[in-house]
């Protein structure tokens, strides 16, 4: 068999959207391999999650629910990863490269004794040997490599793959316990609820140094807020982070998140060769500096010279009735 | 409690990277070398427990290249008792090679904890902690930002998108560690004669062949050059407009 498991990641009870990515990107191996897409998905009170998988093109879903699954725990979690990629002969595994990708995938890949390739932007199948693509060196150059070893293993890097929709696919549901945990996961705190995680943002709106003190930062949530909720995420710099003015969450860059929203806004930002590491992927860039030399302009596709506080609310104005008038 | 904190040798991450004659691997012509910046968090963190409980021994490991002594004896110079280099010629960047290695080795210490980066900077694998832990049966947390120790167990966080997950773990454990830790020492002059008359081994790495083959190494397309669309906010309709007509992207 030459089947493709796709490893669905289930947050408080809601698929995360790059799972879909995930198996777009395995139906487009299962054409190649002539296998099946198996998607499955962990945690507790999974039927809704079981519909949108069954509607994303996955020729089969299964869903193994049990209450003691309702948190992630990657050790937990590895083990009944690991024995439904056996039991479905996967030929190749892949899952969103998130928190719980990074952490999950690596176990299962050890407990299969296989490969992995980590943070994947292109994938492919030819005459059954698998190769895939990742950026390295923060996406300063890009490794391809080979799989020698089976299954192949991979994880995906968000925004990189589109989903596709389909339906039909079969939901299997089976009841599978945690089992003892190493590792356990005690308490989830949760950032403000209304605000949309970094790396999901279709919209990023990032200040740095140029802002000068940390209130004008009220300036980078405005710009933010005025795409309306639930679209823009506010990304900082390691120099306003070590300075104290952002959490350490908002970090775009090479010690920070990578990211590759349709719309980047970088407002006072150098565009230090770190930081573009985090974002130089991202659809669009659009840069305000009052530096006409700043390197930040060298990768922008739209760059306006001026000064942050004269732009940036402005545009702000602007953005807000765009939003209005949709 | 033994801890072994495992670092890696990477370029500074301001390298300029080419990419080396065989079209596999980066030039490391004048390229210059710096402990991984996520393996000083590991190093510090270890040091931190074993001054908190004024008992046990930290040693670094290492695989990779000869000229990895460097960062291995600056470790020590920082508060390390013991460092190892597991030496190789080759740009490791295999995770599976790498940890059938690394694990063959920490399974002849005594170790109850293992602290590693979350991410060495060069391949950017992000995944050999907890490939790690699987295959040593330890538990693990990854992508520690904070982290208490009370009676041996561990009570560690750490961000997922959108919140922070509070996790407690029990020793041996594997913990993978994020910027935000702590704050890293740096090696003072005591330190670094106190370093020379430490334990420093060095044998080859028995590395078997890698699961994945490296084909080839590139450099990504250049992004187009962009557009200044003027000065001031007079620009700013120019620049909605584009985004809207041109970008598509409103
Ligand atoms: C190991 C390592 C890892 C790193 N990781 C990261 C990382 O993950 N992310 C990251 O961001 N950095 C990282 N850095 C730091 C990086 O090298 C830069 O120092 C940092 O990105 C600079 O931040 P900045 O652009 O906010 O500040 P600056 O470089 O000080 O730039 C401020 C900019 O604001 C402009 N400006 C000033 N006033 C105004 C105004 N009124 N209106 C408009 N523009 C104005 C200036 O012209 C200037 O270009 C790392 C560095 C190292 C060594
Ligand atoms: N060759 C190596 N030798 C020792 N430790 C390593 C090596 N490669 C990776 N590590 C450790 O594993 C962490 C994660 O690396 P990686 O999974 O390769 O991104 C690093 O921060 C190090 O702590």
């Amino acid at each position: 068999m030459s089947n493709i498991v796709v490893v669905a990641e289930v947050r408080a009870g809601k698929l995360k959207r790059p799972s879909l990515e995930a198996v777009a990107a395995g139906l487009q191996l299962a054409a190649s391999t002539g296998g099946k897409v198996i998607a499955i998905a962990l945690g507790n009170g999974l039927d809704a999650v079981g519909q949108e998988l069954a509607n994303s093109g996955a020729h089969q879903v299964v869903l193994v629910d049990s209450p003691s699954l309702a948190n992630f725990s990657g050790d937990g979690y590895a083990r009944i990863v690991t024995d439904r990629c056996k039991q479905h002969d996967a030929a190749a595994v892949l899952m969103a490269h998130t928190a719980m990708g990074k952490d999950l995938l690596p176990r299962v890949a050890a407990h299969l004794d296989a490969g992995l390739v980590t943070d994947v932007v292109a994938v492919a199948c030819n005459g059954g040997t698998f190769t895939a693509q990742k950026p390295v060196f923060a996406g300063k150059a890009l490794l391809n490599v080979q799989a020698n070893k089976k299954p192949f293993l991979a994880t995906l890097r968000p925004n990189n793959f589109q989903p596709v929709s389909g339906s039909g696919g079969a939901v299997e549901k089976v009841a599978t316990d945690a089992g003892s945990l190493l590792a356990v996961v005690k308490e989830l705190i949760a950032v403000a609820s209304d605000k949309v995680p970094l790396q999901e943002a279709k919209v990023v709106v990032a200040g740095g140094r140029g802002l000068k003190e940390p209130q004008h930062f009220k300036m980078i949530e405005d710009l933010a807020a005025a795409f309306g909720p639930g679209v823009a995420a506010v990304g900082a710099t390691r120099a306003v982070v070590d300075a104290g003015w952002r959490s350490h969450s908002e970090q775009v860059g090479q010690t920070g998140k990578v990211v590759s929203p349709t719309l980047y806004f970088a407002i006072g930002i150098s565009g230090a060769c770190q930081h573009l590491a985090g974002m130089r992927t991202a659809r669009t860039i659009v840069a305000i500096n009052q530096d006409a030399d700043a390197p930040i302009f060298k990768v922008a596709d739209y760059g306006i010279v001026g000064d942050a506080f004269e732009i940036v609310p402005a545009l702000t104005k602007a953005i807000a009735e765009v939003t209005a008038s949709k | 409690m033994d801890i072994v904190v495992c670092v890696k040798r990477v370029p500074a991450t301001d390298t300029a990277i080419k990419v080396a004659a065989d079209g596999k691997s980066f030039d490391t012509t004048g390229v210059k070398f710096e402990l991984n910046a996520y393996d000083e968090y590991a190093l510090e963190q270890a040091l931190r427990i074993k001054e908190q409980q004024n008992a046990g021994s930290v040693t670094v490991v290492t695989l990779g290249p000869k000229a990895a002594e460097k960062e291995l004896r600056d470790a020590l110079a920082r508060g390390a008792d013991q460092a190892v280099l597991l030496s190789t010629d080759q740009w490791v960047v295999d995770s599976w090679a790498c940890a059938q290695a690394l694990a063959a080795w920490i399974k002849t210490v005594k170790c109850d904890l293992v602290l590693c980066g979350k991410q060495a900077v060069d391949a950017d694998n992000n995944q050999l902690p907890s490939r790690l832990a699987a295959m040593l049966g330890f538990g693990c947390v990854t992508e520690v930002a904070k982290l208490a120790l009370e009676n041996g167990t561990f009570t560690a966080e750490r961000d997922i998108e959108g919140a922070r997950e509070v996790l407690t773990c029990k020793t041996p454990a594997v913990l993978s560690c994020n910027k935000g830790l702590n704050e890293p020492r740096y090696a003072n002059l005591k330190g670094i004669m106190a370093a020379k008359k430490k334990p420093f081994t060095e044998t080859p790495a028995q590395l078997p062949a890698a699961a994945m083959t490296v084909t080839s190494l590139e450099l990504p397309k250049p992004r187009a050059a962009g557009k200044i669309l003027g000065t001031g906010i007079d620009a700013v309709s120019a620049l909605v407009a584009a985004l809207r007509n041109e970008a598509k992207v409103l």
